[in-house]
């Protein structure tokens, strides 16, 4: 058969974050090749479909069981890619899954594509491309707010605000190009100026769009927050308490962390990936080495850093050192002071000679927590209205195409600076809107004849 | 039965614009053919503006002309006043328009026609189309003869079904008084084509004896005269003037007050007219807040007093019509000659034609010009000299001449008619075409010659003068990119005088050009071992260095579109099994049947998002039945 689809599947949660993992397979194949690795109470063709069936996975080629399963089946059309579907959940975490994987490779299922699946369902007609973009970006966002901003993209109000700005720029367009056209009649020119003034606008309102999308980033792939300090200041039980889970080593030894450790965590609602980092210090230690370079390789990456300092010790020379490597990211260090529950007033004054400000907590006592929460929370809404009316540019695609439209904008400005003709200068702009055209599935130079006829009175 | 004639390889139907580039393209390749018209003294007859060429236009007659076709010269022979509009908006639009003597362009392209080897003209009257088994078979004239043939290209113009109309008078008759073609409408209803009603208007004609001229303003003809064929070089004559005037209050009154008796407004007329082709009541209701709107006074010729009102048509009772025109300053005692009226006409609804003119559904049948849902009479011959190409071809069993968006405007004009169709009389703009800076008039030759020099339209001596005139222009290009120019007092001086910053250092002489205030001709003067070329030449020359960097950034966004336009799809895709398809893209696509990727995004109603389907659809057969070949 000319138009039939193969089969693929991939496993779909992600990776490490629950001891269950399930395995998705979609395509015409799914069936039967489910049916000759499951040996459950009856054969898998007689199951219902949308139902759950407890068995165990084998391998067809020598019999032997691979693991305890638990299996649903559902068939075509009612599945998220209308194909037939089947889930497999398995514990055991990754390698377990994995194998499972390689089984059904094996049998001719072909490992999914990212976002195939969406994709999958996207053409069988289940849902249009700006929800299949939306949706893609579902499937990362990790926290409630990505994915009101994903839905809110599926109503379209970026499409409102596209839109208002493309149609601004066919407004210039039709008043250069009735006069291209219609050279004979005495309309008003457009002069280059006004042109100027004009574009500028645009551009303005473009450009905070485009900004709108490092923070779209940040809510959508959570937000980097790089832990540092000297040895021994809290580091990893500042991780381990705001993660709540016992993740990294905590030792009364400086030096205990060597790599990098990275742990999701959700405050207030936003996905943030902590990162836990080696204490930073000279060392000769080969391995710690290594491990103070790829700190500061993170405190460069990272969108937040929390510098944190040991109320026990006090201000020392190793927090010297570090607060010189971190002075040209003066914009996004929080200064966090660990221990309170072990320090003297003494030491305290100590550090704010040195440091006017910073966040007072202690991981042993629990204190101070909230707060630090409460600072994560507000340097990512800096100088940000509720999210929840913001126009946001969550996907890359839109993005580049918005950025490719400011390019045009750009591009017109200085053609007219040059004293450029109005062919040249029409055609940068044109461009300009044909990008915004491509978020909005408009096209440009019909809207502009149209426009001329709409505004200019012309013919014989 | 009537009587059989002669045979023919392909039949014209009609000697209008389109009609007659037809008929001497098919005839050149080599096509035994006949013209018929309905009126010998009619052919290539203007019966509305005196004029040819202006914005897009004149692009059209270039290409026309680079292509083989005969609209450009036989418009040089007969022009009576030339202008170069534009020319301070940039190369993209330069656009040449003349005033044209009409009876001389008939008598010129009737007798071009007339010397055709392998064409006969026939003053007949076609009423039927046979064909067998939905294949053109011969058609029938008035007169009851069969003439059997293999090809039939349609360019009926208004005279399908024509009514004209003026105020609450309507009578069936074809354009400028001429008999309508009322029984060719059946036969093509019989075949299973749907015709559409579509409507245009001329305005009235005065005899310029009547006419004060001294109160408007004057606008003569530029000098030297630019040709609109590539094989003239100059062209020496004594031109005419136009003149301006402007409607007044009591003219824009006058319309208020009679509206109820315009058929526009009452209801006679059903056609469709063009936006840009309003009426002057159109005008008035639809930007009330005009104060005045400006009327163009033309010549119709040299051996006649008529002249037209450009901007003046009208379909208002005749009494209405005097009050209006008596309205114009200088007109006061217009004696006008003849009325102005509207015209309703049947044509066909081009979406049903493949990219070749070709119907899609009818073997050997192809049509051109306002049958297609176009107006204007450039529009009408750059299809006839598609139709007549692609009927021969055919005949020869070869691929269609199908030029694309970013070939030529011609590509433009007709991807656009047979793509997104059009709900009214369709007229060419600049700004319709993506790719304007490419498809300039200068270069049209560039573009479209070796076409047609290899469809045989182009003789050998004329192509060997475009490739001399190519060479001439590669290497005065090459030349001035070279040439070095140091920051000398006399060439500091020439800078001051033009308004331009003084230089520093050695430059190239291009990067001069390349300032906006600096001509190619004032740098003459610092550059004093210039060759002399003639004009054609030295304009590409700037053109091309000028605008070089927004040129390149042009031929970048063609190699884009070419992509597209080169994925083709499968003939035999069935739309209903990509079920990721909306349904009206869906509905869309297999009712138009594109050939290209390019062309179905063009379709109104399919969306980018349908064509990412289409895209993802394509590549997965591809794939798949690479797969299947391992
Ligand atoms: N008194 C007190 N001790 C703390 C507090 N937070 C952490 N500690 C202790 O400080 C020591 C070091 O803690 P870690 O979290 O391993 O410190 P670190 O910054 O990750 O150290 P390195 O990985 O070696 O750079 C451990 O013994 C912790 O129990 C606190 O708030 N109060
Ligand atoms: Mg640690």
């Amino acid at each position: 058969m000319k138009n039939r689809m193969d089969s693929i599947a991939a496993i779909s949660t992600a990776v490490g974050n629950s001891g269950i993992s399930v395995i998705r397979i979609s395509g015409p194949d799914s069936f039967v090749v489910a049916e000759g690795i499951f040996k459950g109470k009856g054969s898998f063709s007689s199951f219902k479909s949308h139902t759950i069936l407890y068995g165990k996975k084998i391998d067809p080629d020598n019999g032997s069981v691979i693991d305890e399963v638990l299996i649903t089946k559902m068939a075509a059309p009612k599945t998220y890619t209308r194909e037939d579907v089947v889930e497999i959940n398995c514990h055991g975490g990754y390698v377990t899954a994995s194998k499972i994987l390689e089984l059904l490779y094996r049998q001719g299922i072909r490992p999914a594509e990212a976002g195939e699946f969406t994709k999958r369902a996207f053409m069988n007609g289940r849902i249009d491309l700006a929800q299949a973009e939306a949706v893609m970006d579902l499937i990362s966002s990790r926290t409630e707010k990505s994915s009101k901003i994903a839905l809110s993209q599926l109503e379209g109000k970026l499409s409102v605000e596209v839109n208002r700005l493309r149609q601004g720029l066919v407004d210039i367009l039709a008043e250069i190009e009735v006069n291209l056209d219609y050279p004979e009649y005495d309309f008003e020119e457009i002069t280059a100026e006004k042109c100027s003034v004009r574009l500028e606008d645009i551009k303005e309102d473009l450009k905070i769009l485009i900004e709108s999308f490092s923070f779209g980033k940040i809510l959508r792939e959570g937000m980097e927050v790089a832990i540092i300090g000297k040895p021994n200041a809290g580091k990893s039980s500042l991780l381990n308490r705001l993660s709540r889970k016992n993740r990294a080593i905590v030792t009364d030894i400086p030096g205990t962390t060597r790599d990098i450790l990275e742990e999701y965590v959700n405050i207030h609602g936003l996905p943030i990936k902590l990162i836990d980092t080696a204490g930073l210090r000279q060392t000769d230690d080969r391995v710690e080495k290594i491990g103070v370079e790829k700190a500061l390789e993170v405190i460069d990456s990272s969108d937040l850093i929390h510098l944190i300092l040991d109320a026990k010790s006090g201000f020392e020379k190793e927090d010297k050192d570090i607060l010189e490597k971190v002075g040209q990211y003066s914009d996004k260090t929080l200064f966090v002071v660990n221990k309170t529950d072990a320090t003297d007033p003494e030491k305290i004054n100590e550090i704010r000679n040195k440091i006017p400000e910073f966040l007072e907590i202690s991981v042993l006592e629990d204190s101070g927590i909230n707060a630090l929460e409460c600072e994560i929370y507000k340097f990512v809404n800096k100088s940000r209205m509720d999210t929840d009316n913001l126009v946001l540019v969550t996907n890359a695609r839109h993005k580049m195409l918005l950025e490719e439209a400011l390019e045009g904008i750009d591009a017109a400005k200085s053609a007219i600076d040059k004293g450029m003709t109005l062919d040249i200068i029409s055609m940068d702009i044109k461009s300009a809107a044909d990008k915004l055209g491509e978020i909005t599935g408009h096209m440009v130079s019909e809207e502009v004849i149209l426009n001329i006829f709409q505004r200019f009175c012309v013919g014989k | 039965m009537g009587i059989t004639f002669e045979e023919y390889d392909v039949i014209v139907v009609g000697a209008g614009h389109a009609g007659c580039e037809a008929a001497l393209a098919a005839a050149r390749m080599g096509a035994k053919t006949a013209v018929f018209t309905i009126n010998m003294d009619s052919i290539a007859n203007m019966p509305c503006n005196p004029n040819i060429g202006g914005t897009a236009k004149g692009h059209l007659v270039r290409e026309i002309d680079a292509l083989g076709g005969e609209m450009g010269r036989c418009a040089d022979k007969t022009l009576i006043q030339s202008r170069t509009l534009n020319t301070t908006k940039g190369p993209a639009v330069y656009s040449l328009r003349a005033q044209i003597d009409r009876r001389s362009y008939q008598r010129e392209m009737k007798h071009t026609l007339e010397l055709q080897e392998n064409l006969h003209l026939r003053q007949e009257e076609i009423t039927d189309l046979l064909t067998e088994n939905n294949k053109i078979v011969g058609v029938k004239t008035h007169l009851g003869i069969i003439y059997p043939c293999k090809a039939v290209i349609l360019t009926t113009g208004t005279f399908l079904k024509g009514r004209i109309i003026i105020g609450d008078v309507s009578y069936s008759s074809g354009p400028d008084g001429l008999f309508p073609a009322d029984r060719l409408s059946e036969s093509l209803k019989g075949l299973g084509i749907e015709l559409l009603r579509f409507k245009t208007g001329t305005p009235a004609r005065i005899n310029r004896r009547s006419i004060d001229f001294s109160v408007m303003t004057e606008q003569p003809g530029d000098n030297p005269i630019v040709p609109f064929s590539f094989e003239h070089e100059t062209i020496d004559r004594e031109q005419v003037s136009c003149y301006l005037t402007y409607t007044t209050e009591k003219t824009h009154k006058i319309i208020r007050e009679n509206l109820h008796r315009s058929p526009m407004y009452s209801g006679t007329i059903e056609g469709i007219g063009p936006r840009y082709c309003p009426s002057f009541e159109d005008k008035v209701v639809r930007f009330a807040d005009k104060e005045r709107h400006q009327v163009f006074v033309e010549p119709m010729g040299l051996d006649t007093e008529e002249v037209y009102l450009q901007g003046f048509s009208t379909s208002m009772p005749v009494d209405v019509q005097i009050e209006m025109v008596r309205s114009l300053p200088g007109l006061e005692n217009a004696q006008i000659m003849r009325y102005a009226y509207a015209i309703e006409y049947d044509c066909i609804n081009p979406l049903i034609l493949k990219p070749s003119l070709e119907f899609k559904k009818i073997d050997g049948l192809v049509s051109a010009g306002q049958i297609n849902g176009s107006s204007g009479y450039e529009e009408a011959a750059a299809q006839g000299l598609i139709a007549g190409i692609n009927a021969v071809l055919k005949l020869h069993n070869k691929e269609p001449l199908i030029l694309d968006r970013s070939q030529a405007y011609i590509g433009v004009l007709i991807d656009d008619l047979v793509t997104k169709g059009t709900k009214e009389p369709y007229r060419m703009m600049t700004s319709r075409a993506e790719y304007r800076l490419h498809l300039r008039q200068d270069n049209a030759d560039a573009r479209l010659t070796p076409i047609g020099y290899k469809l045989g339209l182009i003789s050998e001596e004329r192509y060997q003068k475009f490739l001399k005139k190519q060479q001439a222009i590669e290497k005065e290009i090459e030349r001035i990119r070279k040439k070095n120019i140091t920051p000398s007092i006399e060439v500091n001086n020439f800078l001051e005088r033009c308004g331009s910053a003084k230089i520093k250092s050695g430059v190239k002489l291009s990067d001069l050009l390349k300032r906006p205030e600096i001509t190619y001709e004032s740098l003459r003067e610092i550059d004093p071992d210039r060759p002399e070329l003639p004009a054609s030449v030295t304009e590409e020359v700037a053109i091309s260095i000028k605008y070089e960097g927004y040129i390149l950034k042009q031929m970048q966004q063609i190699e884009q579109f070419k992509k597209m336009e080169k994925s083709l799809i499968p003939e035999d895709i069935d739309y209903n099994k990509i079920s990721g398809l909306r349904l009206e893209a869906r509905q869309k696509l297999s009712e138009q049947r594109p050939v290209s990727l390019g062309q179905a995004s063009r379709i109104s109603g399919v969306s980018p998002a349908d064509i990412s389907v289409l895209v993802i659809y394509l590549n997965a057969i591809t794939r798949r039945s690479n797969e299947n070949d391992e």
